[in-house]
């Protein structure tokens, strides 16, 4: 691709990739999730493969299928920590610190730290759709033919 | 922690962390691959265990996710919201199976795969085929059974089609996948239908509701159409002996395992979520359809050239024996007369027995067609003078499929003609004549494949295959010899779940 596209994703890529942490971060606030924020930073894959072909993300494929396999083991384990209670009892809300309160009733502004297990299994979902969305896109570039050049 | 009132979530939850870890460990060592998925599908078998153990002893058993704890079942306001697993003696019985074949596939794969043909990704499907299996025999909730639903979905379909290298493996799983999709969308549009109407999704809870309003059979119908696709009744059987064929051995009894699981879930529908409001009419259709099944199945065999079709539509034609048998039953549902009790617990034997020999079938197939290297009965020949054992295993599935005495296939077959007959003489002439047909279609098949003179080498069969191969014929000897003490100790109970077990089962979750 042009000089202009790698320029414009070079400095692209970055953003996307916060605007899906971001995502990410406020799903037990916000519309958005784990799901969301993962599709979004797996974008930023997409546009480095269009901007810079597919041999310059070649060897993202293994992080990927290792992120993947890790933001799943993350999630059932967090579902495990559930176990004092029943399987997927959040079990951490209300320890305080960085799990914070329960929040009091009435509008507020978003409270970040009240979700307890939520933000941490939107984490790993965020990481496994990132993983799983990012190798696939990787495959595409590798083994998809180049008639449309 | 209480293990017995956890074992129920468990047994989903450690095959599906086993499946997101298996690659991992194969990529430090192939050993640690290997161990890691002994240790959890046998802390998964053990899990399964217990629950039949607690179910079968204590009843059914619920499990509240995220609750406080397991049988907080009811939110304040008497409204289940949570999931929630109910596993009653019909759903303790089909995670056996599971376990069994399973296990059994596991330890065939262990030295049928080879290392550079995708060993790993086989084995971490087929676990996430296992979870997604157990989560739909144990869901008591209706949105789960479509979420578990589409797990089996994408791993079978992903166990068909991943021998990218083989010409018709992609074609199969392309074939399947359309399937599984378009089956799984009815079910979800069903699923939809009920929430919209009820606003509701436990499976109890709306049993309680379903008054047999025009969207409650239009649900059923999508419902019916959905879940049989996936089971693999005809007129929608055309993926199932694509996939068998083209699925390596060990993943194929997994997919049969698979159909059967559909079939508990149909089954689960027909008999919980509906059994309020009885329709003789549906009871004749799904006996129309086995019917259909089975005599269209076992003629389709007779014309195979190709050992590991013959066999598929061997095993599609043994699906019509369950769905007849369990149809009878719910044509008499609302009368309860004493063979329809028969012929639903003919139905259930049949899914083990089906699981067994059908299983011992085609691990033998795989088993010969790495021997050989080949799977056409036109080349073949003279495989018994090498491959002893596996043309002993061979001749004993073929007849218990067949329905041959003293074997298993006979004891579950015979109690499905007595109960048929009843309702109807012609039902059990067709069935038996199917019978006959495939018992045809095996003799061609064993005496094309495995007599006369030695036509190929034959490389030996690894211990390990033949291990495996050895138990499902164990089995097929000890469900034959002794089916009394099988039915009234397992079958019995799981058939008594949906015979009258349904208000027990609202009870258990709605506890009023």
């Amino acid at each position: 691709m042009s000089v202009v596209v790698k320029t414009i994703a070079r400095i692209l890529v970055p953003v996307i990739l916060v605007f899906g942490g971001y995502v990410i971060l406020h799903g037990h606030l916000t519309p958005g999730g784990g799901f969301q924020g993962g599709a979004v930073a797996a974008s930023a894959v997409a546009l480095l493969l269009v901007a810079f072909g597919a041999p310059a993300v070649k060897r993202l494929k293994a992080p990927f299928s290792v992120l993947e396999d890790l933001g799943g083991i993350a999630f059932v384990v967090l579902a495990f920590l559930g176990l004092g209670f029943t399987f997927f009892a959040n079990s951490l809300a209300g320890m305080g610190g960085l799990f914070g309160a329960p929040v009091p009733t009435g509008p507020n502004a978003g409270i970040l730290n009240s979700g307890g297990t939520v933000p941490l299994m939107n984490w790993a979902v965020g990481f496994k759709v990132l993983g799983g969305l990012g190798a696939v896109m990787v495959l595409f570039g590798l083994f998809g033919g180049d008639d449309d050049r | 922690m209480n293990l017995p009132e956890h074992a129920p979530i468990l047994a989903i939850a450690v095959p599906l962390l086993g499946a997101f870890a298996l690659p991992l460990w194969a990529k430090l060592h192939r050993s640690l691959r290997d161990g890691w998925l002994a240790l959890v599908a046998g802390a998964t078998a053990a899990l399964t265990a217990l629950v039949a153990v607690q179910v079968y002893t204590t009843g059914i058993q619920v499990y509240t996710l995220g609750a406080s704890f397991p049988a907080d079942t009811v939110a304040p306001g008497g409204f289940p919201i949570r999931i929630i697993l109910t596993v009653d003696a019909l759903s303790a019985f089909m995670g056996l199976i599971t376990a069994l074949v399973a296990v059994v596939g596991f330890a065939y794969a262990w030295r049928y795969l080879a290392e550079d043909e995708g060993k790993t990704l086989a084995l971490t499907l087929g676990t996430l085929l296992w979870a997604g299996m157990l989560g739909m025999a144990f869901t008591g909730d209706l949105f789960n059974l479509f979420v578990f639903f589409e797990v089996t979905s994408i791993a079978a379909c992903g166990l068909v089609g991943y021998r990218t290298w083989a010409s018709r493996g992609p074609e199969a799983a392309f074939k399947t996948m359309v399937m599984y999709t378009v089956g799984g969308l009815f079910v979800l549009l069903a699923v939809a239908l009920l929430y919209g109407e009820y606003g509701a999704l436990n499976l109890a809870y709306l049993a309680r509701q379903i008054g047999g309003s025009l969207i409650d059979r239009i649900a059923l119908a999508l419902l019916l159409g959905g879940l049989l696709m996936k089971a693999g009744a005809v007129p929608l059987h055309m993926w199932a002996p694509d996939a068998y064929g083209e699925a390596p051995a060990q993943a194929v009894i997994l997919l049969v395992a698979n159909t059967q699981i559909s079939l508990y879930a149909l089954f689960r529908v027909l008999f919980t979520l509906y059994g309020g409001v009885p329709d003789p009419g549906v009871g004749w259709l799904v006996v129309a359809l086995g019917t259909l099944t089975l005599l269209v199945a076992a003629l389709m065999a007779v014309v195979q050239m190709d050992a590991g079709r013959l066999v598929a539509f061997g095993a599609v034609s043994q699906i019509g024996y369950m769905l007849l048998g369990v149809g009878v039953g719910l044509t008499a549902v609302a009368a309860r007369p004493a063979y329809g009790l028969v012929a639903i617990q003919g139905g259930i034997f049949h899914m083990l027995n089906d699981a067994v020999a059908i299983g011992l079938l085609f691990l033998a197939v795989g088993a010969v067609e790495r021997a050989s290297g080949s799977r056409n009965l036109g080349t073949l020949g003279g495989l018994g003078h090498d491959l002893r054992w596996t043309t002993g295993f061979f001749l004993l599935g073929a007849l218990a499929l067949a329905g041959i005495p003293p074997l298993n296939g006979f004891a579950s077959k015979l109690m499905i003609y007595q109960s048929s007959f009843l309702l109807s003489p012609i039902l059990s002439a067709l069935a038996i004549l199917a019978s006959i047909l495939l018992l045809a279609v095996f003799v061609r098949a064993f005496q094309g494949a495995f007599l006369g003179p030695r036509l190929r080498k034959a490389e030996p069969v690894p211990v390990p295959m033949l291990v495996a191969m050895g138990v499902l014929a164990l089995g097929v000897l000890a469900l034959g010899l002794f089916p009394e003490l099988v039915v009234r100790h397992l079958v019995a109970p799981a058939a008594d779940a949906l015979w009258t077990g349904r208000d027990l089962y609202l009870q258990a979750v709605l506890g009023r």
